[in-house]
């Protein structure tokens, strides 16, 4: 076997996940993106288990099951925040969050009900659509 | 070339094709499905690569659990169904360093195995995994364990707070 098939193979989904997070504007394509590194990186962690000699047996692989469940986590409360970030401004569009904002204390109470199926807007809409209601 | 390598380059060019089609195409949901094919194809270079355990776990985790949780954020953030337009912002920063990272990699890791040879250890299967995790690593699984916990309860923390209401 020719280790650099998928030694590079990994090193250009790293570099697509790279370009996915940068370009992307939407959350959770910014999300899927950051998938692609991770995943670049296990595969990198476990061709170099396959095709080098380590004094502890099949440490790679072993770290690529570590990496996939902090993926799973990381994925989780990131989904999370997205969630939140859509009820909150009605768009997950991420060049449109300030980032020095008060708190809202003065106005009406958000177009949130309590069961949590956000605003009315439409998602390109910004933050036009929170107090739309 | 051996089989191995073949299906190596086959599985790692459907790998990058789908990759590239998550990070450029216009529709949400369509970048969910494909990158569906790209954790499929990965889970496939494991196989060839004699991880076993791994791409079963990749398999079960990756394709059936976390693609499955953004194709719900998808729907949950209401995305639209066909193409959407304002998916991407201005690209040439992103393809300048994206380009730049993988090319650098590309580069440095062909220069260090160069068209070199190797033979397959013995296969990762469930039983020597498990000896080495709960073996040396079981510590490390431990503390992931935690990890895990933590997340999930600040996962439900984020989300039961509904925003601009003071507390």
């Amino acid at each position: 076997m020719r280790p650099v098939i998928p030694y590079v193979t990994a090193a250009i989904l790293f570099g697509l996940g790279v370009y996915g997070v940068l370009r992307r504007r939407n959350a959770v394509l910014v999300l899927m993106a950051v998938e692609l590194m991770l995943n670049a990186v296990n595969l990198l962690l476990v061709t170099a288990d396959s095709t080098t000699r380590a004094a502890l047996p099949h440490g790679g692989q072993v770290f690529a099951l570590f990496v996939i469940v902090i993926a799973a986590a990381e994925v989780g409360v990131g989904l999370a925040i997205v969630l939140q970030l859509y009820r909150l401004r009605g768009s997950v569009a991420l060049d449109e969050v300030t980032l020095h904002e008060h708190p809202p204390d003065e106005g009406p109470e958000p177009a949130v009900d309590a069961t949590g199926t956000g605003p009315t807007g439409s998602a390109g809409s910004a933050a036009s659509g929170v107090g739309a209601r | 070339m051996t089989g191995a390598d073949v299906l190596l380059l086959a599985l790692g060019a459907v790998a990058v094709g789908s990759g590239a089609l998550v990070v450029t195409t216009r529709h949400l949901v369509r970048a969910g499905l494909y990158l569906v094919v790209c954790l499929g194809a990965i889970a496939g270079l494991y196989l060839v690569l004699t991880a076993e355990l791994l791409a079963w776990v990749q398999v079960l985790v990756y394709v059936g659990a976390v693609v499955v949780l953004l194709l719900f954020a998808v729907m949950l953030t209401r995305a639209p169904i066909g193409a959407s337009t304002d998916l991407d912002r201005p690209g040439w920063p992103a393809a300048l360093i994206g380009g730049g990272t993988g090319a650098g990699l590309t580069l440095l890791l062909i220069d260090a195995f160069r068209w070199s040879r190797v033979d397959l250890p013995e296969p990762g299967t469930a039983e020597r995994l498990g000896a080495e995790i709960f073996g040396r690593w079981v510590l490390p699984f431990e503390v992931l364990s935690v990890l895990l916990l933590s997340a999930l309860v600040g996962a439900i923390a984020i989300s039961v707070r509904i925003p601009g209401r003071r507390r």
